[in-house]
This record gives C-alpha cells, sequence and structure tokens, in this order.
C-alpha cells in the first residue's frame, strides 16, 4: 500500500529532544484525527524508542537519531526510529519486560510499552551499526459528527 | 516540569508537574533525593495531578524512589495520576511497590 503522507525528522541524541522527537510526531499523527488517548499512546511509545536511542544506542556519546513516518488510507501510521548505534546483541533478551543494562533508575519497560501501547512492533538490530524500530498503530475511523 | 516539595511533620509531597521522561527524571530526582535523605520522611507522597505525560522513565523514578525509602522503612504513596498515566503504572505493576490514591488534598502550608 502506498503512505498518503510522510514526514522524516532527524535530531542529535540530546536528552532535551525526547520531548521534541514525540511532539513532532504527535503533531504528524494528529492529521489521522485520533483520540486523545490514541495520541498519548503513540506519543509514550515514541517516547521509549526515542529515549532508548539515548540511552543505549548513543550512551557516553553523541549520534542522530531518525524518525520516519507514514500516513495510510486505512488510517494507519507506521513510524520507523533509527539510529547508528551500538546495536543490540541479544533482541529477544532486550525485549524482555524488566530487563536492563542501564542500572536501577531504568524500568526496563521500554519494549514492553512500545508492544501493549502500539498495534505491532518490529526490531531489526545490528551489533556495532545500529538499531531501527518499526511500529504500526491504526486509527478508528469515527463517524463525522454532524454540525447542524 | 517542575517539582514543588512540600514537608509536614514526617510526610514529605512532591508536587509534580509537566511532562515526566528521562530528561526531566533527572532533576526530580534530584530535588527529591536530596530533601528525603535529609528528612529521611516516613511517608513520601508523589502528586501527579500537574503531569500531562509520563512515560517508563517516571515509572523507573517511582521505583527508585521506593527503593530509596526502603532504606529507613519509609513508604511511598503516589496520588491523583490522570487515566493517560495510569496506564503504563498498571502495564509496570507499581501498585505491587507502593500504594496508588486518588482525590487526595495536598495541604499546602508548611511549604
Amino acid at each position: 500500500m502506498k503512505p498518503t503522507n510522510e514526514m522524516s525528522v532527524s535530531f542529535l541524541s540530546c536528552s532535551a529532544n525526547e520531548s521534541f522527537g514525540r511532539a513532532a510526531v504527535a503533531a504528524f499523527a494528529a492529521q489521522l484525527d485520533p483520540t486523545i488517548d490514541e495520541l498519548s499512546d503513540i506519543k509514550t511509545a515514541v517516547s521509549e524508542a526515542v529515549t532508548n536511542c539515548i540511552v543505549h544506542a548513543y550512551r557516553d556519546s553523541i549520534g542522530v537519531i531518525y524518525i520516519n513516518c507514514k500516513l495510510y488510507d486505512n488510517g494507519r501510521i507506521a513510524i520507523r526510529i533509527r539510529d547508528k548505534g551500538c546495536g543490540i546483541e541479544d533482541i529477544g533478551q532486550a525485549m524482555q519486560p524488566l530487563f536492563t543494562t542501564a542500572g536501577d533508575e531504568r524500568a526496563g519497560l521500554g519494549f514492553a510499552v512500545m508492544e501493549s501501547f502500539m498495534d505491532k512492533l518490529k526490531v531489526t538490530s545490528k551489533v556495532g551499526h545500529g538499531t531501527s524500530v518499526t511500529m504500526n498503530k491504526t486509527i478508528e475511523r469515527r463517524p463525522m459528527q454532524k454540525t447542524n | 516540569m517542575g517539582v514543588r516539595l512540600i514537608l509536614r511533620e514526617s510526610e514529605l509531597t512532591a508536587v509534580l508537574s509537566g511532562e515526566i521522561d528521562h530528561h526531566s527524571a533527572r532533576e526530580i530526582r534530584g530535588a527529591i533525593d536530596e530533601a528525603a535523605a535529609k528528612v529521611k520522611p516516613k511517608l513520601l507522597i508523589l502528586d501527579f495531578s500537574g503531569v500531562q505525560f509520563m512515560d517508563s522513565s517516571g515509572v523507573g523514578l517511582i521505583m527508585g524512589r521506593c527503593k530509596l525509602m526502603q532504606l529507613w522503612n519509609g513508604r511511598v504513596k503516589i496520588a491523583n495520576l490522570q487515566p493517560k498515566i495510569e496506564k503504563i503504572v498498571n502495564l509496570a505493576g507499581l501498585n505491587q511497590l507502593c500504594s496508588i490514591v486518588k482525590d487526595v488534598k495536598i495541604n499546602e502550608a508548611n511549604e
């Protein structure tokens, strides 16, 4: 299926950009007329993926985070968040709830949140080359409100 | 993002506001831990009524404060979660770790 609209944005992996990343995707996704809850789910999932890039992929360094979003006719949004960081050795282990390598202050729930807040999640990674996370969510079409 | 601390007898309340992510959690954590280590309160109340957004960094923040309070047998209460934040708190099973309460009025005296 061909997307009806597409946007890309890239930014440095400074933690101050976490709010920018999720706000940019939310502003684009608003075209699908999501509910507040659906938009909040998307923002949270994007925030998790971007935080992973900052905390894990580019730990102790600064790199570029790439976000690409596509919208489809049926109300689906596909969000890809990519880095050129260290990569994940064992994706299965990384995706397990509560598993974290980042210490006490991290809950280890990033992938669990992405999985439960979005419809579909795909993670590919190559050690030393980077990680790509693709998430899909279909926004239910609500009947148009009549304005009499 | 912000945190306002209120100390009343042996209760420390942290009134949080704005968006809690990995970036903002650091400052909130620093402010709470500094005050908590000084007064070693029996109860730490985290008031979320002004929090518009929270990702799993907020969950880590709550879990970390629970651990800290356990050092002197203190408890953590999380109060006034908005529905969209409740979802991630439930996913993390935080009710196993601390009490979650609604409609708590925060006494602003003795700030």
